[in-house]
């Protein structure tokens, strides 16, 4: 019935061609939905590649690991849309490199945290999460608050991600301090709007002026979760593909 | 190399038939049931294939013979859920909310879905039995800031405090510190005042100062006596709302640099049924008003 193993093992050749056959199935397997990969992406308007504070927010979030707690994926279930809200689309994570769906849930989802708290919320709520919920275990990240954003590599940061796809522009990179600043101060004589348009829904944490910490970073990246999306832009039936 | 298949004494199983060096090697196949098990699995891999959506295509993938889509299933969820709901939470948003009280059985379902959605959305703010937080006011306590209807707490939870929304409630306490609107010495005779108001220090020639200054700037917005002026949203002073603290400092900092919180407008993210039962729910607390 079957090819007994002594005969692929004695016929070198043979080997070889089975080996061959098995291993291009699984890189075919592996390759070809790649190509295709545009056709799973939703047409949903108004996702946005991050703005710089956002991003680096973002990269303080993969640093300290909140992904280990904390998923960013609302799953197509009842119970999560009850609670979350909308499920989560891929077009939703299509410029995270890498991603952050993550893959446990010791924290709440934060998929759609954006604007469901106050910023000073979330300031309070980081440095010291028992003051506000009491029966949190989530450690304090005070710490974030005093580590000035580490910005001279900026522009590389947004340059990393257009390598990989995500569809900053030029004059992006080359505003990239300036929106970062903007953001991060709503007090200083900075000229936001100009960001806004380059970002839009990018919400100011109100930052020291000149001195960004790595909070601040933070919360503008939390509080813009799931905002993005335009849901009125896509049918239910164009999503229940 | 020569083959010579023998059988193994000791396990009674036929060798390889090849020899290296002296040492000769057991033919030992894969167990029948681990192989069988094998073949289920694929077998019912290519099954599964065929019958939920699997194979990626150059325009979109194979959707399976049974035409499965867990988006459209959790979408029929939830309208049927809804569906479900509705027969009740219709009422609750059509019927004006002082007659959702009046009524036990629309009360209770208000109760129910309003401690959730209490849970999920208000607890990490207000705390779990809403008894606030430093930066948050209490709700199970009767010391509103801009009211404690039923119809003002929906407002509140619908539209928010300086949430962005154009309905928000909106109220903005002067930077008195930081704009140069008063000294530093008169800040701290004020915040001296202010301190008398609820029996935190006894009045005295500096207090005295302080409301002189109180009576021209601050009345506008807390009232004559520190009692609070609702319609402009400003904080009671004389009992202990205190969003910020109680101490001669706390005050002083307040005065200087206000901080100002945020409450979200709820109508971006919950129904208007789910609201009403909010504010149901909140007004049943300890603090609700009539």
């Amino acid at each position: 019935m079957f090819i007994r193993h002594e005969t692929i093992e004695k016929n070198a050749i043979l080997m070889l061609v089975l080996t061959l056959i098995t291993i291009s199935i699984g890189g075919i397997v592996e390759i070809i939905p790649n190509f295709t990969i545009e056709t799973t992406i939703e047409p949903v308007k108004g996702v946005r590649p991050y703005s710089p504070l956002e991003l680096m927010g973002r990269n303080i979030y993969i640093r300290e690991g909140c992904y280990l707690c904390h998923s960013q994926q609302i799953r197509a279930l009842k119970d999560e849309v009850e609670r979350y809200g909308h499920y989560s689309l891929a077009a939703e994570s299509q410029y995270d490199h890498p991603f952050q769906w993550g893959s446990k849930r010791i924290g709440p989802d934060l998929a759609r945290v954006g604007g469901k708290y106050s910023n000073d919320w979330h300031y309070a709520h980081l440095i010291h999460p028992q003051a506000l919920v009491p029966e949190s275990l989530m450690p304090r990240y005070a710490f974030l608050a005093e580590t000035p954003l580490e910005t001279k590599i900026l522009d590389k940061h947004l340059k990393a991600n257009r390598t990989v796809g995500v569809p900053y522009t030029d004059e992006d990179i080359a505003n990239a301090k300036k929106d970062l600043e903007a953001q991060a101060n709503p007090e200083a004589d900075t000229d936001f709007e100009a960001t806004l348009k380059r970002y839009p829904k990018a919400i100011q944490v109100p930052g020291k002026p000149g001195e960004p910490t790595e909070l601040d970073a933070l919360v503008a990246y939390l509080q813009v979760l799931g905002t993005m999306a335009d849901f009125s832009s896509v049918t239910p039936e164009q999503l229940n593909r | 190399m020569p083959t010579k298949i023998e059988k193994d004494a000791f396990s009674g199983r036929d060798t390889t038939g090849h020899e290296w060096d002296g040492l000769k090697e057991l033919n030992t196949p894969l167990p029948k049931w681990w192989l069988w098990t094998f073949i289920t699995t694929a077998v019912w891999a290519v099954i599964f294939c065929i019958f939920y959506p699997s194979v990626p295509g150059i325009h979109g993938y194979f959707k399976g013979v049974l035409g499965y889509s867990t988006r459209a299933t959790v979408t029929a969820d939830v309208a049927a859920l809804a569906a479900q709901r509705s027969q009740v939470l219709d009422k609750i948003k059509d019927v004006p909310i002082a007659k959702v009280r009046q009524d036990p059985n629309l009360m209770a379902v208000a109760n129910t879905a309003g401690r959730i959605a209490f849970a999920n959305n208000c607890q990490p703010c207000h705390g779990a039995g809403g008894e606030g937080r430093p930066g948050y006011p209490a709700l199970a306590a009767d010391r509103w800031i801009w009211g404690g209807k039923l119809e003002d707490i929906q407002q509140t939870i619908t539209y928010g405090i300086r949430s962005g929304h154009p309905e928000a409630r909106q109220s903005q306490m002067l930077r008195f510190g930081v704009d140069g609107i008063l000294k530093p010495e008169e800040i701290a005779s004020v915040a001296d005042f202010v301190s008398t108001l609820y029996g935190k220090a006894k009045p005295s020639p500096a207090s005295a100062k302080g409301a002189a200054i109180f009576a021209e700037n601050c009345v506008a917005c807390h009232g004559d006596n520190g009692e609070g002026k609702r319609e402009v949203g400003g904080p009671p002073l004389k009992g202990a709302v205190h969003l910020y603290g109680d101490t001669r400092e706390a005050i002083i900092a307040q005065v200087t640099n206000p901080r100002m919180g945020v409450m979200p407008n709820w109508n971006a993210r919950l129904d208007a049924a789910t609201i009403k039962s909010l504010a149901l729910y909140v007004h049943a607390l300890g603090g609700g008003e009539n």
